[in-house]
C-alpha cells in the first residue's frame, strides 16, 4: 500500500527535478558562454527579467509572447503522451492561420462571434487535416512521421505563401498578407496596446482540457496506452490506426489554434512566413514541460520571458538578441538528457 | 523552345552543380548518420556552425583554407556532441538534433556580433578561389568543367566516389549498413557498435560542417545570420529521396538543385512557390511508395540496445 501511494508523487516530482536542473545548468552554461565571450551576464539576466517585468505593460507582453508557445506546447505534447514526435506543427499552425483568415474574409459582415467562431473551427480544421494526413501516412503506411512532417513544413509554408504572393494578396499592398480579418473581429486586449488578448484564456482553457482529456476519458486513456507500450495497447484491443490519426489531427488543431490567435490576437492578416519556428520551439517547450499540460504552460512563460526580455537585455548588456536561443537549445538539450542530470548528480557525491 | 534550350545551357549545368555541392556533401553525412543506426535532424545546425566556423577561421587566420579546416573541425565536434547525447546518453534523436539546430542559431549569432560587432552579419573575408586544371580544361566538350572552377566540386566528387566505395566495398561499409538494420545481430557478431556509431555521427558532422563552409567562403565572402536557411533539411530529404546510398544522395542533390537553378535562371509560368516545394513533394511521394519503393535502416532512431 505505501508503495502505490509513494508512486502517484514520485514521477512529478522527479520531472520537476529534471526541469529545474534542465533550466538551471542552460542558464549557468549560457552564463559561461557570456562570460567567455565578454558580457556580464548578471547584467544581462538582470536587464531580461526588467525587460520582462519591468513595468504592468512588459509583464503583459511577456504573457501575450507566452500565448503561441503554450498552444504549440500543448500540440507537441498532445502527440507525445501517445509516442508520436509532431515536428510538423509548423507547418500544421501556417494551414490553419491561412483557413481561419480566408473564412474571416469570406465571412464579413457576418456577426463578429460567428466569425470568430467559424474561423477558429476553419483554423483547426485545417490544422488536423495537415496533422490527420501526416498519422495517415504512419498509420497506414508504417511511414516515419517525423520525416513526412518536416516535408509538410515546407510545403504547407510554400502553399501558403503562393496564394498571399498571389490570388489572395491584399489590394495594393507591398508585403505578402491577404486583406485584414477586420477590425472588429479581432480578440479583445486584456490591456490596451499590448499583445495580450483573449486568447491567453483559450490558451489556458486548452490546457485544462487537454488535462482532463488525458485524466478522465477513454479515448486519452488510449492514447496514453499506445505511447507506454503499443504492443500491449494493440493486444487489449486499443484501434491502432484511428488512435493514431485522432492523435496527429488533435494535436494538428491545437498546433493550427497558435497560427490563428497570432492572426486574430496580433497581426490581424495572414502575414507570409510570421512564424518565428513556433513549431520548433514548442518541442523544447513540451520536453521540458514534461508534457504535462500545466507544465508546458510553466515552461512557455519562461520561454515567452526570455523572448520579452530579450531586447532589453541586447540593449543594457550588448549581447546579441539570439542569446535566448542559445538558452533554448540548451535546455532542450539537457531536459532530453536526463541521464546526463543524474551523471552529474553522481559526479557531486549524491545519490 | 528558348526556355527549353535554356534548359539545357551550360550555365544551367553550373548552377546546378554549384546548388548541388552543400547539399550532396551533407546528405552524404546523413547516410552515414543513418545507416549507423541514428536519425540526425540537426544538419541544419551543423551546417550553420560550419558556415561561421570557416568565416571565423578565416579571419583568425587569414587563409580560406584552414578556415575550411576550422568549419569541418567545428562540424565534427557538433556530431561529437549529437552521438554522446544519443549513444552515452540515449537522448531522444530527433528532440536532440532539433536543440542542436536552436542552439546552433544563437550561438553563431551571438559570437558573430561579439567578433563583428554586428547582429547577423560578419565582415569580408577572403575566399577559397576558383581554379583551372591545365591542359584538362584544353579538352573539347568537357574543358568548361576544369575552367575556373570551385575547388569544392572536386572535393565533393572525390567524396561521394569515395562514399559509395567505402559503404559497398570494404569490409566497415557492410559493417555500417548491418548496424543500420541489426544493430544485435551486429555487437553479437563481435562489431563494436558504439564506435562505429561515434565515427559515422562524427563525420556526418564534419561533411556537414564542409558543406556550411561552401556556403560562407566560397559562394560568399561573409557570415549571415541563418544563412544554411533550410539546405540542411533539404538535405536530409536528399539523404531518403536518394535511397540512403551515397551516390543516390548526390543524385538527388542534383534534381533538387536543378528545380532550384530553373528558379534563377529562368522564366517559365510556374509560381516559384511550386518549384521550391519540388524536393519536399518528390520525397514525401518517394516515401509513399510512388515510383520505386526506398528502405531505410531498419533499426533508425532506435538504439534500446
Amino acid at each position: 500500500m505505501e508503495q502505490v501511494k509513494e508512486r502517484r508523487w514520485i514521477p512529478l516530482v522527479n520531472n520537476l527535478v529534471v526541469s529545474a536542473a534542465a533550466v538551471l545548468l542552460s542558464l549557468v552554461l549560457s552564463a559561461v558562454i557570456m562570460a567567455i565571450v565578454g558580457y556580464s551576464p548578471a547584467a544581462a539576466f538582470s536587464a531580461m527579467l526588467q525587460g520582462a517585468f519591468g513595468s504592468a505593460n512588459s509583464i503583459a507582453n511577456t504573457l501575450g509572447k507566452s500565448v503561441p508557445l503554450i498552444f504549440v506546447g500543448l500540440a507537441c505534447a498532445f502527440t507525445n503522451k501517445g509516442g508520436i514526435f509532431n515536428i510538423g506543427c509548423e507547418g500544421q499552425l501556417y494551414m490553419g492561420a491561412f483557413t481561419a483568415a480566408i473564412t474571416a474574409i469570406a465571412l464579413q459582415g457576418m456577426p463578429r462571434m460567428a466569425v470568430i467562431l467559424l474561423s477558429f473551427g476553419a483554423g483547426m480544421l485545417g490544422g488536423a487535416l495537415v496533422g490527420g494526413f501526416n498519422g495517415l501516412l504512419k498509420a497506414k503506411m508504417q511511414i516515419n512521421e517525423v520525416i513526412v512532417a518536416i516535408m509538410l513544413n515546407y510545403i504547407m509554408k510554400f502553399f501558403t505563401s503562393y496564394w498571399v504572393n498571389g490570388p489572395l494578396q491584399e489590394e495594393g499592398s507591398m508585403i505578402a498578407q491577404t486583406a485584414s480579418v477586420g477590425e472588429e473581429n479581432m480578440l479583445t486586449k486584456l490591456i490596451p496596446k499590448t499583445q495580450l488578448t483573449t486568447a491567453l484564456w483559450i490558451a489556458l482553457a486548452a490546457a485544462v482540457i487537454m488535462y482532463f482529456f488525458f485524466a478522465r476519458t477513454r479515448m486519452g486513456y488510449n492514447i496514453r496506452a499506445v505511447g507506454e507500450n503499443a504492443l500491449a495497447a494493440q493486444a487489449s484491443g486499443v484501434a491502432m490506426s484511428s488512435t493514431i490519426v485522432l492523435t496527429m489531427a488533435v494535436s494538428g488543431a491545437i498546433a493550427g489554434l497558435t497560427g490563428v490567435t497570432e492572426v486574430f490576437g496580433k497581426t490581424g492578416k495572414f502575414v507570409d512566413g510570421f512564424s518565428p519556428g513556433y513549431g520548433f520551439t514548442g518541442i523544447a517547450v513540451a520536453v521540458l514541460g514534461r508534457n504535462n499540460p500545466f507544465g508546458v504552460v510553466l515552461s512557455a512563460l519562461l520561454f515567452g520571458i526570455m523572448e520579452a526580455g530579450s531586447m532589453k537585455m541586447s540593449y543594457v548588456a550588448g549581447v546579441s538578441t539570439s542569446m535566448i536561443n542559445v538558452m533554448q537549445g540548451l535546455v532542450i538539450l539537457f531536459v532530453a538528457t536526463p541521464n546526463l542530470v543524474k551523471f552529474l548528480n553522481i559526479g557531486k557525491g549524491g545519490k | 523552345m528558348n526556355n527549353l534550350m535554356q534548359l539545357i545551357s551550360l550555365n544551367m549545368v553550373f548552377t546546378t552543380l554549384r546548388l548541388a555541392i552543400p547539399l550532396t556533401l551533407a546528405s552524404i553525412g546523413g547516410v552515414f548518420c543513418e545507416r549507423s543506426g541514428i536519425v540526425n535532424l540537426g544538419i541544419e545546425g551543423m551546417m550553420l556552425f560550419g558556415a561561421f566556423g570557416a568565416v571565423a577561421g578565416t579571419y583568425a587566420t587569414g587563409s580560406p583554407w584552414l578556415g575550411m579546416l576550422v568549419a569541418i573541425l567545428v562540424g565534427g565536434l557538433v556530431g561529437l556532441l549529437h552521438a554522446t547525447l544519443c549513444v552515452r546518453f540515449r537522448t531522444n534523436q530527433a528532440v536532440s538534433g532539433v536543440g542542436i539546430n536552436i542552439f546552433a542559431s544563437g550561438l553563431t549569432v551571438v559570437l558573430c556580433r561579439a567578433i563583428w560587432s554586428s547582429d547577423g552579419i560578419s565582415g569580408d573575408v577572403e575566399q577559397i578561389p576558383s581554379v583551372t586544371v591545365p591542359l584538362l580544361n584544353k579538352i573539347p566538350l568537357i574543358g568548361p568543367f576544369f575552367t575556373n572552377q570551385s575547388p569544392y566540386l572536386y572535393f565533393t566528387v572525390a567524396i561521394v566516389a569515395v562514399s559509395w566505395f567505402v559503404m559497398y566495398r570494404t569490409k566497415v561499409g557492410l559493417r555500417l549498413r548491418t548496424i543500420g538494420d541489426h544493430p544485435k545481430a551486429a555487437a553479437t557478431a563481435g562489431i563494436n557498435v558504439t564506435r562505429y556509431r561515434y565515427a559515422a555521427v562524427v563525420l556526418c558532422g564534419m561533411l556537414c560542417g564542409m558543406a556550411g563552409s561552401f556556403l560562407s567562403i566560397v559562394q560568399s565572402n561573409l557570415f549571415v545570420k541563418e544563412m544554411v536557411a533550410g539546405r540542411g533539411y533539404m538535405a536530409l530529404a536528399a539523404t531518403i529521396f536518394g535511397g540512403w546510398n551515397p551516390l543516390g544522395s548526390f543524385l538527388a542533390s542534383i534534381l533538387f538543385a536543378f528545380a532550384q537553378a530553373i528558379r534563377m535562371n529562368i522564366s517559365l509560368n510556374i509560381p516559384d512557390q511550386f518549384l521550391q516545394m519540388i524536393p519536399y513533394l518528390l520525397t514525401m511521394l518517394v516515401l509513399m511508395g510512388v515510383g520505386r519503393k526506398v528502405k531505410g535502416p531498419q533499426a533508425a532512431g532506435d538504439i534500446t540496445d
